[in-house]
C-alpha cells in the first residue's frame, strides 16, 4: 500500500471514530447538565476500573488488592499537597510514584501465584497496607487527611473552579486511555495477551512472562495510583475507605458490570457504581446488598457485562468497544 | 515479679494465650476453606460472613427462644450449613465448569449481601454475648490466670480440627473425598454420588465455620463485620500453610495466632500486620506454601 492510501485511510470517518467523537463531545459538555463532582468521581473511577482491567482484561490476573494502589497514592498525595505544599501536578506524580514502587514490591511476589492464589495474596498485601495505613502517623487513621488544597495547576489554572478541576481531570482521563490503547494494541500488549490466552506456550516461545506480567502490574498500579491521587485532590481527602478491601471489591464489580477486557465497558461500570452510591448513599447499607446481588447476577447471568453483551453487535458496524 | 526476656511472665502467657486462641479461629476457619477448596475449587470467600452467622444464631436463639449457649453450638451449624448447602445447589453449582475465579467472585457477592443485610438490620455496634455459666471463672495456674471459657475453645477446636482430619485422612467417606479431588469423573463411574459429596462437604465447611463463629461469640462481641474483619487474615494463612493441605491450615493457623501473641509482646506495632510479612517471606522462599503441594 503507498503512502497515500495510508493517509487517505488514516483520515477516513470510521463508526469507531464517530462514537469516540461522540463521547469525548459529551464528556466536554457533560458539567453543564450534571453536577461536576458526581462527574468527577465517575472518572476517577473509570480510571481506576480501567487500570485494573489492563490487568485482568489483558493478562488474565485477578487482583483484589487494587485498593492499595488507589488508596495509598491518595494518602502521599494528599500529605504532600497538605503538609509539603507541593503544587496538584507534583503531588499527583509523587502519589502515582508511590504506587509504582508498591506495584513493583508487591506485584514481585505476587506474580509467583496465579488464578485465585494471586487474587488472595494481592488481598493480603491490600490488607496490610490497609494497617499500614490505620497505624502510620501520617495517614491520620480514622479521620484521614482532610482539606487538602487542591491549589493551582502548572501555577496558573485555579483548581478550586470545579469547572477547571473537571477539565483537568477529564484530560488526565482521556491520556491515560490513550495511554492504555496504545499498550494493548502494541507488541507488548499482544504479547500479554499471549500469556492470558496460552501462558506455557508463551513461555515456549521464549517470551520471559514473568517480566511481562511484571511491567504490566507495575503499569496498571500506576494507573490505579493516578486515579487514587486525582480523587483526593477532586473530594480534597484521602481516607481509610480508598484502601479498604471493599473498595478492590467495587473495582471488580465496575469491571465486571461494565465488561472485562472491552475498552469502554469499565468505564460504564464505574460510572453505574458512582451512581448507585452517589443516589442510595442515604440507604445505609442497602448500597452493599445491592452491589452484592450485582456481583452475583454478573457471575450467575451476565458474565460478558454490559458492553461485553454489545460488542459482538458493534463489531458488525466496525465498532470495537 | 518473674521476668522472662525483659517482659513479665503473666503478660508473656497472657498474650500467648489470647494468640492460641485467634490462633484456633484461624485453624478452623482455614480448614473449612481448605476442606471447600479441595473439592469445590472455591475460595469461599462467604465463609467469613458464615461464620459471622453463626455467632447471630447464637445471639438470637438466645435473645429469641431463650436457648444458651450449648443449643446453639449445636443450631448454628445445622442452621448455617443448610444455608450453605441451598446456595450451593442454587449458585455454585453453576460454577463448577468455568474458571475458579468466578466462584471468588460469587461469593464475594454473597458476602456483601449477607453482611449488608445484617448490617441494616441490627447495625454496627455489636451485641455482647456472656460466656455459659458452666464455662465462667478461670483456673490460678500459679503462672497465670487461665480464663476456663477460653481453655475450652482451644481444646474445642483443637478436638474440631482432629476428627476433622482424622475424618479425610483415616476413613473410608474421606478417601472418597480425596479420590474425587484427584477425579470426580472416575470417582462418579465407581458408583460414588460426586455431586452430593460436594454439597455435603461444602455443607460441613460451612457448619466449621458456624461452630467458630458460635464459640468466638463470648470472646469477641457479635457484630456483622466480625468475619470481614477476620477472613482476610485467614486468606493470609491459607497461603501461608499451603492451599491443597488439611493439615497445614491447622498447623498455620495455630502457628500464626502464636507468632501474632507474640509480637504483640515484643513489638506491639507490627501484631496486625506480622501475618502478612510472613506471608511475604514464604511466597519468596517457598510459593506453594508450607505444606502445599506443587504450584
Amino acid at each position: 500500500m503507498n503512502q497515500e492510501a495510508i493517509s487517505v485511510r488514516s483520515r477516513a470517518i470510521t463508526p469507531q471514530r464517530l462514537l469516540v467523537l461522540a463521547l469525548l463531545l459529551l464528556a466536554l459538555a457533560a458539567p453543564f447538565g450534571i453536577y461536576p463532582i458526581f462527574l468527577m468521581k465517575g472518572l476517577c473511577f473509570a480510571l481506576f476500573a480501567a487500570a485494573f482491567n489492563l490487568l485482568l482484561g489483558y493478562v488474565g490476573l485477578l487482583s483484589f488488592g487494587h485498593a492499595m494502589f488507589f488508596g495509598f497514592a491518595a494518602y502521599v498525595t494528599a500529605h504532600a499537597a497538605k503538609e509539603w505544599g507541593f503544587s496538584p501536578e507534583l503531588a499527583i506524580l509523587a502519589g502515582v510514584a508511590t504506587a509504582a514502587v508498591l506495584g513493583l514490591v508487591t506485584g514481585w511476589l505476587a506474580i509467583r501465584r496465579s488464578g485465585i492464589y494471586f487474587a488472595m495474596v494481592t488481598l493480603a498485601f491490600s490488607q496490610m497496607m490497609f494497617f499500614v495505613a490505620i497505624q502510620a502517623p501520617f495517614t491520620h487513621g480514622e479521620d484521614g487527611i482532610q482539606g487538602v488544597p487542591r491549589g493551582s495547576l502548572l501555577g496558573f489554572i485555579d483548581l478550586n473552579d470545579s469547572l477547571s478541576m473537571y477539565y483537568f481531570v477529564l484530560a488526565v482521563f482521556v491520556a491515560s486511555l490513550l495511554f492504555i490503547q496504545r499498550i494493548v494494541t502494541s507488541p507488548f500488549g499482544q504479547v500479554l495477551k499471549a500469556i492470558r490466552d496460552n501462558e506455557p506456550r508463551a513461555i515456549s516461545l521464549g517470551y520471559e512472562v514473568e517480566k511481562y506480567k511484571l511491567l504490566a502490574f507495575v503499569l496498571s498500579a500506576s494507573l490505579a495510583g493516578l486515579a487514587g491521587s486525582m480523587k483526593s485532590i477532586v473530594f480534597q481527602l484521602a481516607s481509610l475507605a480508598d484502601v479498604h478491601w471493599h473498595a478492590s471489591g467495587e473495582v471488580v464489580l465496575m469491571t465486571l458490570l461494565g465488561g472485562v477486557g472491552t475498552v469502554f465497558g469499565p468505564m460504564v461500570g464505574a460510572f453505574l457504581v458512582a451512581a448507585i452510591q452517589n443516589y442510595l448513599s442515604e440507604t445505609g447499607s442497602w448500597v452493599t446488598i445491592i452491589q452484592g446481588v450485582i456481583f452475583i447476577l454478573c457471575v450467575l447471568m451476565f458474565r460478558s457485562g454490559m458492553v461485553g453483551m454489545l460488542a459482538p453487535m458493534m463489531k458488525k458496524r466496525g465498532i470495537d468497544v | 515479679m518473674t521476668l522472662l526476656f525483659g517482659i513479665p511472665i503473666q503478660a508473656l502467657f497472657g498474650q500467648l494465650l489470647l494468640g492460641l486462641i485467634n490462633g484456633a479461629f484461624y485453624a478452623m476457619l482455614s480448614l473449612g476453606l481448605a476442606l471447600i477448596f479441595g473439592l469445590l475449587n472455591i475460595i469461599n470467600f462467604t465463609h467469613g460472613a458464615q461464620y459471622m452467622m453463626g455467632a447471630f444464631v447464637a445471639w438470637l436463639v438466645l435473645s429469641h427462644a431463650g436457648l444458651g449457649y450449648w443449643a446453639a453450638l449445636l443450631l448454628a451449624p445445622l442452621l448455617v450449613g443448610a444455608l450453605g448447602i441451598l446456595i450451593e445447589r442454587t449458585m455454585l453449582s453453576r460454577l463448577y465448569k468455568l474458571d475458579h475465579l468466578y466462584g471468588l467472585l460469587l461469593t464475594f457477592g454473597l458476602a456483601l449481601v449477607i453482611e449488608g443485610g445484617f448490617r441494616q438490620l441490627y447495625g454496627i455496634s455489636g451485641a455482647p454475648y456472656a460466656v455459659p455459666e458452666e464455662l465462667q471463672g478461670g483456673w490460678n495456674l500459679g503462672f497465670m490466670y487461665l480464663p476456663i471459657y477460653r481453655g475450652w475453645v482451644v481444646l474445642a477446636s483443637l478436638f474440631l480440627c482432629l476428627g476433622t482430619w482424622l475424618l479425610i485422612e483415616k476413613t473410608k467417606l474421606g478417601s472418597y473425598l480425596r479420590a474425587a479431588t484427584e477425579n470426580p469423573q472416575l470417582v462418579q463411574a465407581f458408583g460414588v454420588n460426586v455431586p452430593v459429596l460436594v454439597t455435603l462437604t461444602y455443607g460441613f465447611g460451612v457448619a466449621l465455620a458456624a461452630i467458630a463463629g458460635v464459640m468466638a461469640a463470648p470472646i469477641y462481641s457479635v457484630n456483622p463485620l466480625m468475619g470481614s474483619n477476620i477472613i482476610i487474615v485467614v486468606f493470609a494463612v491459607v497461603v501461608i500453610g499451603g492451599m491443597g493441605s488439611i493439615l497445614g491450615a491447622i498447623v498455620t493457623g495455630f502457628m500464626l495466632g502464636l507468632l501474632e501473641g507474640l509480637t504483640k509482646v515484643f513489638y506491639p506495632e507490627a501484631a496486625s500486620t506480622v501475618i502478612f510479612v510472613v506471608m511475604a517471606i514464604v511466597l519468596m522462599i517457598k510459593p506453594q506454601g508450607l505444606f502445599g503441594k506443587g504450584s
